[in-house]
């Protein structure tokens, strides 16, 4: 599915994805073992444990490609986390679960913190018991013996389609999200405080060659949050970028808490008297933060300065609701429906200003 | 009916805190309608008053207040003559 940070899904979940026999799976978490898998040796039988060959590089290149990595492990919480520390890996873990539990129940709270499908699940241990428990509870998970742990990194499942910018930096992103979840959740107060409390900076500008994978792997993406449903390849959105008569604008969020990276996507033909917003896009993880209405508020004030009228597409696709919502309570109006593709219109007379909690830097 | 109006006043009050929501008072006017909010609201109505509201009925007129959306509810659950 997604590996966005938890989110907030208020539409239905998807049906389960048909089983690929032909492709390789694509994994998005892969969970660790400890003892005489990531280290050899027992810590609680007092040996020195040190990395075992391989395995230290492994977590680099993993955390590099985007791939998030947690902890399984029975053994001391305190011992067990304070050796990670020491080995200067512990940062590198998301939602660590060291503790005498099932490893099964523990890999399924993981996943279900991280918010990923089971399939996009791997777990690496050198007992056969732990991996036949997991593989019998959650069938669906990758199982792999400790000693595949050196060379993983060659497996075709740990290579993914998309590597971009924000591939390396996906972990902080969670990271940056758990504290946020943890700030948002103590807050006592009027939400639009607690935005205000973040700090947000807000970019939106002309999408340049190097945003156009990081565009690509939005519109593939993003389901929920997607005007037509239409999804647009590299070439394509590179054309697009290029051609004189449509925008391509793409915009990004930062908080105090650190960067939720790219988050939005518009396209908009602009060629006649009346421009055409053909796709608004906006990740899951910042539909509570104001962002569809700061795109569109964007977009009529460019429409107005240029003396164009402004219409839009939607095109439902039983999820993506929220964005005929969006349009709607921004003031777009339906003005034409041809099968189920809705042109929407907005008159441009009143055009809000952006929100006060959040700091807008036009590139 | 005044019933579903302190129904609708409660589920807003949850986004609006620390504020005692009019029952004629503008929420768009208020400045915080984002699209998680505005999607929420309207899957409260329908569940909570068992009604459908249809592409048309998104309106921001419909939505405007706690009376609006009261209105909204008592047009659909009317009986059609």
């Amino acid at each position: 599915m997604t590996t966005a940070p938890p989110e907030t899904a208020v539409t239905a979940t998807p049906a389960a994805k048909p089983a690929k026999d032909t492709k390789p799976r694509s994994i998005k978490v892969l969970i660790w073992d400890l003892d005489n898998t990531l280290w050899d040796g027992t810590l609680l039988e007092g040996d020195d444990v040190r990395p075992r060959p391989g395995v230290v590089e492994t977590i680099r290149t993993l955390d590099q490609r985007g791939i998030l990595q947690s902890v399984a492990s029975k053994n001391d919480h305190g011992a067990a986390w304070a050796r990670l520390e020491a080995l200067g890996l512990a940062e590198f873990f998301l939602y660590p679960k060291i503790d005498w539990s099932s490893k099964a129940a523990n890999v399924e709270q993981i996943v279900r913190s991280i918010n990923v499908g089971m399939d996009a699940v791997a777990f690496i241990d050198d007992q056969p018991f732990e991996r036949d428990e997991v593989g019998h509870s959650l069938p669906e998970v990758l199982t792999l013996d400790a000693t595949e742990a050196a060379t993983l990194t060659e497996r075709p499942e740990f290579k993914p389609r998309f590597l971009t910018d924000e591939s390396a930096l996906r972990r902080s992103m969670y990271q940056a999200d758990i504290e946020r979840n943890r700030a948002e959740e103590g807050f006592v107060g009027p939400a639009e405080e607690f935005l205000a409390a973040l700090d947000m900076r807000f970019t939106l500008g002309p999408a340049r060659l190097e945003d156009l994978q990081r565009a690509e792997e939005l519109t593939v993406r993003t389901n929920q949050l997607n005007s037509t449903g239409q999804t647009y390849s590299y070439e394509e959105l590179d054309e697009l970028r290029r051609s004189s008569d449509h925008l391509l604008l793409i915009a990004g969020l930062d908080d105090r808490y650190g960067t939720y990276g790219k988050i939005g996507l518009a396209l908009v033909e602009t060629g006649g008297p009346v421009w055409r917003l053909k796709l608004l896009l906006m990740s899951c993880r910042v539909m509570s933060r104001g962002v569809g209405t700061i795109m569109l508020q964007h977009i009529l004030s460019l429409a107005k300065q240029a003396g164009a009228r402004l219409q839009a597409d939607f095109r439902s696709t039983d999820r993506n609701r929220m964005m005929l919502v969006t349009y709607k309570f921004a003031g777009f109006r339906q003005i034409e429906r041809d099968g189920d593709l809705l042109t929407l219109e907005h008159d441009l007379e009143t055009i809000q200003p952006f929100p006060d909690y959040v700091r807008v830097d036009l590139g | 009916m005044d019933d579903r109006k302190q129904k609708i006043k409660l589920f807003l009050s949850r986004f609006f805190r620390n504020h005692d929501l009019a029952h004629d008072e503008d929420i768009f006017a208020l400045g915080f309608v984002n699209s998680l909010l505005a999607m929420q609201l309207v899957q409260f109505v329908e569940k909570e008053f068992g009604v459908t509201v249809e592409d048309d009925d998104l309106d921001l007129d419909n939505f405007r207040s706690i009376d609006a959306i009261d209105r909204l509810v008592e047009g659909k659950l009317a009986p059609t003559p």
